[in-house]
């Protein structure tokens, strides 16, 4: 029983949910749409599971002295300093402007969010310099696509390469922006199909583990090794 | 030139050269040329394209690491709503966002009553906040916006608002203009919203994403696309605005120009190397 139940939870509420994509009859929709509220809540639970889970660990592995504690300390004073303050300080106010939660928010949070995505720049230009390397015939034409999107993106690529096109023999079309055209016509026509490739078989790819769930033929999220 | 010394270069000096290369045009502006291409026109048009004073769903999804590519697309969207008398019900899916996300709107809306354009937050705007659930919450939203969220940002009863006394689910809304970082986004709006409930979408996003939704944009399920701070630019372009991504421009034609050039150059020196211990 302990697996059956599951299983056929499981098999019912994914086929009304399948269902309820088609049929808007009522004794398909009024289900459907109380599992979709109830999906909503138990979403909201899993944050406090999860913010329960990670105290578990981090504060196990502090008491253990493990490797990189310090950090874990951090994380945790941070995570409890954070939701105290929103808890008993500001309250059902914690996101008023002048809040001190909106204080952590704008002057922690934020800049230490930007910060990580801005790290990127740097190690792209590393990455590329030392990492992309054009070995094969595939990697050339990666190489060369990669260049074309990446200066036909930017205003300075069409600047720097319309001396180039700037001849009576060049069509119009291609003068104003060329770099830009030619990338556009990238975006559109070899890259949209890969990717559409790549969206329909993942598409599928899901559908057939959606139908191997809720026929009870895939059991991996049961666990237990299974 | 002396390759071996290239070979053996410290990442430091590259990284110092993109600090220089991003730093000097954001201080000193250049304002290069920018060309506005066909998915930002589109983008610009299907939101022209809305009846004045309509209701527009903005959800914005995303946190601070996305702001230099997402709040200057976002503001010029909500200023193109607001001189158009629309009213733009901004949600965000993203824990980490809904903070920024209300002060850009508060500012924008600022901006109009600093002008004498008497903007109020609940009548001609409104900030519903965060919900967790991801794609739940999106279909949820097609039972009724105020059912999905029964309390605004600033925790007021959103069935009492003036803006949704005429909004009940997507159906009362013509256009929804999807602000993008990643998932849950525009993907997960089209595929939730604008595939279930036919809703019209348009979507800003960051340029890492913004190959993914091409698809979408050539099968008409997107009426536009701007990608990235060279798509907010375009479209600031459009609208005759010179806001930050315009001045981002140069600082990003700069910063790509250089990662191009370090592609081609570890290159060559690869293939000196190659070379010279044949020889």
């Amino acid at each position: 029983m302990k697996r059956e139940i599951p299983l056929f939870l499981t098999a019912v509420i994914g086929a009304v949910m399948v269902l309820g994509f088609f049929m808007p009859h009522p004794w398909i929709s009024v289900p459907a749409d109380f599992l979709q509220q109830s999906a909503v809540i138990v979403v909201a639970f899993g944050y406090v599971l999860g913010g329960a889970n990670l105290l578990r660990v981090h504060l196990e592995a502090i008491s253990r002295r493990e490797r990189d504690w310090p950090y874990r300390i951090v994380l945790v004073a941070g995570l409890l300093g954070t939701v105290s303050v929103g808890l008993f300080v500001d309250g059902p106010g914690f996101q008023a402007q002048g809040a001190r939660t909106m204080w952590i928010y704008n002057n922690i949070y934020a800049p230490m969010n930007a910060t990580m995505f801005s790290l990127l720049a740097f190690f792209i230009a590393s990455a590329a310099f030392r990492a992309f390397r054009i070995r094969t015939i595939e990697a050339g034409l990666l190489a060369v696509a990669a260049l074309v999107v990446m200066l036909g993106r930017v205003p300075l690529g069409d600047f720097l390469a319309r001396p180039l096109t700037d001849h009576a023999w060049v069509p119009a079309w291609l003068r104003e922006a060329p770099l830009g055209t030619i990338q556009q016509w990238i975006m559109d026509v070899p890259q949209n199909a890969a990717k559409r490739a790549i969206l329909i078989g993942a598409a599928m790819g899901v559908m057939a583990t959606g139908l191997r769930v809720i026929l009870g033929i895939e059991r991996a999220y049961l666990g237990g090794g299974e | 030139m002396n390759w071996r010394s290239l070979e053996k270069l410290d990442r430091r000096w590259l990284f110092l050269a993109m600090a220089l290369l991003v730093a000097g045009p954001l201080l000193w502006p250049v304002g290069l040329p920018i060309v506005v291409s066909s998915p930002v026109q589109r983008f610009h048009d299907a939101i022209a394209a809305v009846p004045d004073g309509s209701p527009v769903l903005v959800p914005c999804d995303f946190d601070p690491g996305s702001r230099p590519e997402l709040i200057p697309m976002m503001k010029t969207v909500l200023r193109q709503l607001f001189d158009k008398k629309c009213r733009p019900i901004v949600t965000c899916l993203w824990p980490g966002g809904p903070a920024l996300v209300d002060q850009t709107l508060e500012s924008v809306a600022d901006e109009y009553r600093a002008r004498g354009v008497p903007l109020e937050s609940g009548v001609d705007y409104l900030d519903l906040g965060y919900k967790s659930g991801n794609e739940a919450v999106m279909v949820l939203m097609g039972q009724g916006i105020a059912r999905a969220f029964p309390r605004d940002l600033r925790g007021r009863e959103t069935r009492s608002l003036p803006i949704l006394r005429d909004v009940g689910d997507y159906s009362s809304i013509p256009l929804l203009v999807s602000i993008s970082g990643g998932y849950p986004g525009t993907k997960e709006w089209v595929q939730q919203v604008n595939a279930r409930f036919h809703l019209p979408m348009v979507s800003g996003c960051t340029a890492v994403s913004a190959p993914e939704y091409y698809p979408y944009l050539q099968s008409g399920q997107l009426r536009g696309l701007l990608g990235g701070m060279a798509g907010a630019a375009e479209y600031e372009k459009l609208r005759g605005e010179k806001g930050s991504a315009t001045r981002g421009m140069d600082a990003q034609s700069l910063a790509h120009v250089f990662i191009a050039l370090c592609i081609v150059l570890g290159n060559v020196v690869q293939w000196r190397r190659g070379t010279g211990g044949r020889s």
